[in-house]
């Protein structure tokens, strides 16, 4: 089923888009199924008989990944050379009106996705056979990577929203399984169960967003809910809202949005690799994804506009809050988890605000500072065998590529000009205050206000970061070295994409990414900048700045000693923070335990005798009947029927036998008897 | 028919001297206390059945009856006798049952049904008055009934084996 | 002559000839009581033989039935006769007493 699209026409906005002609991709996305079909097939094929490859499986992983890679970037140049539209999909079954299908979808956001997952994903993968040497289960974990990269694709190439559930959770248990890696502590095992069941409750609303709008649109595929969408399509309009607000639900919990963040701190004990694939780059962009898969059903006026509010708001409280926890955190991929959820948050709000372009565009660069940032702590954490930066310091001198690709990502992820950071924040921030100043108000404002002020938090802790790890002395006890190249390299990779990545999308100058990702059948209808605001740039500029100096003020020269930290505890503040506003505790004292203790204790109760009660006196009652019936109608009735007939029978053949005497003349009396018997009767009847 | 229009054809007095004949003698078969008697009063009554076949033109099967009947078939029942005696001379045992009432009851029943039917059926019919000479017979007796008459021959072949093979003694004695 | 006077005839001889089948306790004598059942049988053919026969229709095909079947019955009871007394030989050395009764193993 191919949709040849030949010419689509938009009102004309304030910087709306012009005409987006969309070519059928050819070959290419025609085979685009592979995508997600190889790295499946390459888990397969890594679970049966990983083991006994002389790389114990990395290179079927690492040889799905490039396939992605080289594809994803080749879909990538096609569509930035013409905007691409193709839809793929076989037909499964069809359950009443609905008819299942599994597809490809394959058109700008894509596209974008596939080269984020695909080159990252390379990037890790490479990186983790390094990182991952000598471990126990080394085969299982690229299995279960593999399983990750397979699902994510699944995800972000599905044309329906059936589809897109089925890599929704798919990726979830890769993300419980990778977790849970070293299970061998109990700590682990509790965070792999916390991702998957805080995911799980999220994923209710998901639920019930995608049925209420497949029940009004009555089929699951995107296009066609979009089309409603285009069409004004009335049924639809009235649900919107609940059906926008439930799906951004769904989305909060994969990407970890207050208050569903909890999660992806403690996700941090997985495998480094792990936490810089799925926890940073591609997986928590999920939801991401969805609202941008969805996002005309939020951007068009008659639709689900009130949930963007909802959106921002959600969005800004994550930034600010996240942000803040990650100035006292000890453990590296701590700060960085919180710094990721930040960001999320950044990018929540840039859907909030109708954003669609400035939210994809810091998926886009995100993925590549942060994932570069993960490595580099996995890289630090192999060379002094610890998590946390009080056991760190002055590694600049044992590792100088770690320590300069760590510079870039972090100048990236603070917003420095002119990495890739700079132009994707300074999107969003242009994208509110185009959203304060029509129909956005006062919320929009103040969340302008918070985006600067997360910058320059973000400054802030990463400033500390740096220099806690690879500034002073080094406070450890081992003998930290740099790296393998096999470690090194990606990280060099992907520091040059953190450096360049930004000049795809320069208002004003070069929008190429505007227009790749919005290679979409359906109008976006976002706003786009016409040039660099140039206030707005500064201020964002300024904030790292300011971070970056206070940072440097702070913790430059080795102020991390026990007294230097007792004098910055902020009486309240600082123990707040350090709990994490005590919502973890929240959840377990107020939810788990009540469920796990009395709700659990009553539905036992109630299984027991009440349920258990009613199937035990139905198995008892049809006992006693089976005992009444064998005992009074089989045993008495039918058996003595079938006895009595048997002892006549008996009884019979015992006295007929005495007839047969052996003797000839009695047997020849008989004879002529009957003989004379029979004639007479014939006589007599004819 | 009346009894006196059918006594006065003189072949019908024959007919019923010869027939009381027959049946005195049957008689006397089937109750003589001595076996040799109950032998000898078959040859009377096979005797009367040859004159009844004249009566009736049959000569060949006449003289035939005479031939292998009287002439073989009771001789054979002599020595069959003969052998089967008890060395002691006359037989001790009762040659009838002590019950022999309801064996009279069914010879009762049997003629009563027979004679019945037949006399039912034929009523005063007349026997026709023709000859069949040995040269008739033969000629029909090769002719159309030779296969019969072959089979007949193996008949008699076997009852010839038979008669050896289970009269002759043991081979090893 | 009339039909009907030889066949009362031959059922009388019958009768008696089953009579003497049932009652006789020698083996020979029960046979000699088969020869004159059998006996009756061939007077009722001939009689029939008689009573059938067409003078008009000389020597046509069965016109002789009757009469070659009891020519058949008379050859067939020679040998019946040969045959069961050979039987009754035999019972005769074994057991040295010719009576039926006594021949009853083929019994419940």
């Amino acid at each position: 089923m191919t949709h040849l699209v030949t010419t689509l026409f938009l009102y004309a906005e304030e910087g709306a888009e012009h005409a987006v002609e969309l070519a059928d991709g050819g070959v290419l996305a025609q085979w685009a199924w592979l995508i997600p079909a190889v790295p499946l097939v390459m888990m397969f094929a890594i679970a049966f008989f990983g083991r006994r490859l002389p790389n114990r499986g990395w290179e079927l992983a690492e040889f799905s990944m490039l396939f992605v890679a080289v594809y994803g970037v080749a879909l990538f140049i096609s569509n930035a050379d013409q905007g691409v539209y193709y839809e793929g999909a076989i037909e499964i079954a069809t359950v009443g009106s609905f008819v299942l299908e599994w597809g490809w979808v394959v058109d700008g956001l894509s596209i974008m996705m596939y080269a984020v997952v695909g080159i990252v994903g390379l990037a890790v993968f490479t990186y983790s056979k390094g990182y991952m040497e000598g471990d126990i289960r080394y085969t299982g974990f690229f299995a279960n990577f593999t399983l990750f990269a397979a699902a994510m694709l699944v995800l972000v190439s599905s044309p329906n929203m059936l589809q897109l559930i089925v890599g929704w959770e798919l990726v979830g248990l890769a993300s419980y399984l990778l977790i849970g890696h070293y299970w061998e502590d109990h700590e682990n095992n509790a965070a792999a169960i916390k991702a998957f069941i805080t995911n799980k409750v999220a994923d209710v609303g998901l639920f019930i967003g995608v049925i209420i709008v497949a029940v009004t649109v009555g089929s699951f595929r995107f296009s066609d809910v979009l089309d409603a969408v285009a069409n004004a399509d009335s049924a639809l309009i009235e649900v919107a809202f609940w059906a926008g607000l439930m799906l951004f639900i769904g989305a909060m919990g994969k990407s970890a949005q207050f208050p569903f963040h909890v999660w992806l701190p403690d996700a941090m004990a997985g495998p480094t690799p792990v936490s810089s694939l799925m926890h940073a780059a591609t997986m928590v962009t999920a939801g991401i994804y969805l609202l941008g898969r969805m996002f005309p059903l939020y951007q068009d006026e008659l639709f689900a506009v009130d949930v963007k509010t909802i959106i921002i708001i959600v969005g800004a409280v994550t930034l600010l809050l996240t942000g803040l926890i990650a100035l006292v955190q000890d453990d590296i991929k701590k700060v960085l988890a919180y710094s990721t959820l930040s960001q999320l948050g950044y990018m929540t709000v840039a859907m909030g605000a109708g954003a669609y372009t400035a939210g994809l565009f810091h998926l886009f660069t995100h993925a590549f500072f942060k994932g570069l940032l993960f490595l580099c702590a996995g890289s630090v954490i192999h060379a002094v065998h610890s998590n946390n930066m009080s056991d760190m310091g002055g590694l600049r001198k044992y590792m100088p590529s770690t320590f300069w690709t760590f510079i870039v990502g972090s100048l990236a992820l603070a917003g420095i000009f002119p990495l890739a950071g700079f132009w994707s924040k300074d999107e969003i921030l242009s994208s509110v205050s185009f959203d304060a100043a029509h129909g956005g108000g006062a919320v929009a404002s103040t969340v302008l206000v918070v985006a600067i002020v997360g910058a320059f938090i973000t400054a802030l802790y990463m400033a500390r970061a740096v220099y806690l790890t690879f500034y002073g002395e080094y406070k450890g006890e081992g003998h930290p070295h740099e790296s393998p190249k096999i470690m090194t390299y990606p990280l060099i990779g992907l520091a040059a994409l953190a450096a360049v990545a930004g000049f795809a999308n320069m208002p004003g100058i070069y929008t190429g990414f505007t227009d790749w990702v919005g290679a979409r059948l359906h109008v976006m209808g976002d706003h786009h900048a016409e040039a660099i605001n140039y206030l707005l740039a500064g201020l964002g500029l300024a904030a790292a700045g300011i971070g970056i100096a206070a940072g440097t003020r702070l913790w430059r020269a080795d102020r991390d000693t026990q007294a230097a930290r007792d004098r910055f505890r902020i009486p309240v503040l600082y123990p707040l923070l350090e709990n994490k506003y005590y919502i973890d505790d929240f959840y377990l004292r107020g939810i788990v335990n009540p469920t796990k203790g009395s709700i659990a204790r009553a539905t036992d109760w109630s299984n027991t005798y009440l349920l258990d009660g009613v199937v035990n006196g139905v198995g008892l009652g049809a006992g006693l009947l089976s005992k009444i019936v064998y005992g009074g109608i089989d045993q008495r009735g039918i058996d003595l029927a079938i006895n009595a007939t048997a002892a006549a029978t008996g009884e019979a053949g015992e006295q007929l036998r005495h007839t047969t005497t052996g003797r000839v003349q009695q047997y020849a009396g008989a004879l002529f008897a009957g003989a004379i018997l029979l004639v007479v009767g014939f006589l007599i009847l004819s | 028919m009346e009894f006196t229009d059918w006594i006065s054809d003189a072949r019908n007095i024959i007919f019923l001297v010869i027939g009381l004949a027959m049946v005195a003698a049957a008689i006397r078969v089937v109750s003589s206390p001595n076996v040799v008697h109950a032998a000898l009063m078959l040859v009377v009554a096979l005797a009367g059945s040859a004159a009844i076949f004249i009566m009736l033109g049959a000569e060949f099967v006449a003289w035939t009856v005479v031939l292998v009947y009287i002439g073989a078939v009771i001789v054979l029942f002599l020595f069959g006798i003969m052998i089967t005696r008890a060395p002691t001379g006359r037989d001790s045992v009762r040659l009838d049952h002590e019950r022999r009432w309801p064996a009279a009851l069914i010879a009762l029943a049997m003629f009563i049904t027979i004679s019945w039917a037949t006399t039912e059926t034929f009523g005063d019919k007349l026997v026709s008055d023709g000859v069949a000479t040995a040269n008739d017979l033969g000629a029909v007796l090769f002719d159309r009934y030779v296969i019969p008459f072959e089979a007949v021959s193996f008949v008699l072949l076997a009852a010839l084996i038979g008669g050896i093979v289970l009269a002759r003694k043991d081979p090893e004695q | 002559m009339i039909v009907n006077q030889f066949l009362v005839l031959a059922a009388l001889l019958f009768s008696i000839g089953v009579y003497g089948v049932l009652v006789r306790r020698n083996a020979v004598l029960v046979l000699l009581s088969v020869e004159l059942m059998l006996t009756a049988v061939n007077i009722n053919l001939v009689a029939f033989w008689a009573y059938l026969q067409d003078p008009l229709a000389y020597l046509q095909d069965v016109q002789f039935a009757g009469q070659v079947f009891a020519l058949f019955v008379i050859a067939v009871a020679a040998a019946e006769v040969g045959i069961g007394l050979a039987i009754v030989v035999l019972i005769f050395r074994n057991r040295s007493s010719a009576n039926i009764d006594e021949l009853d193993l083929l019994k419940w």
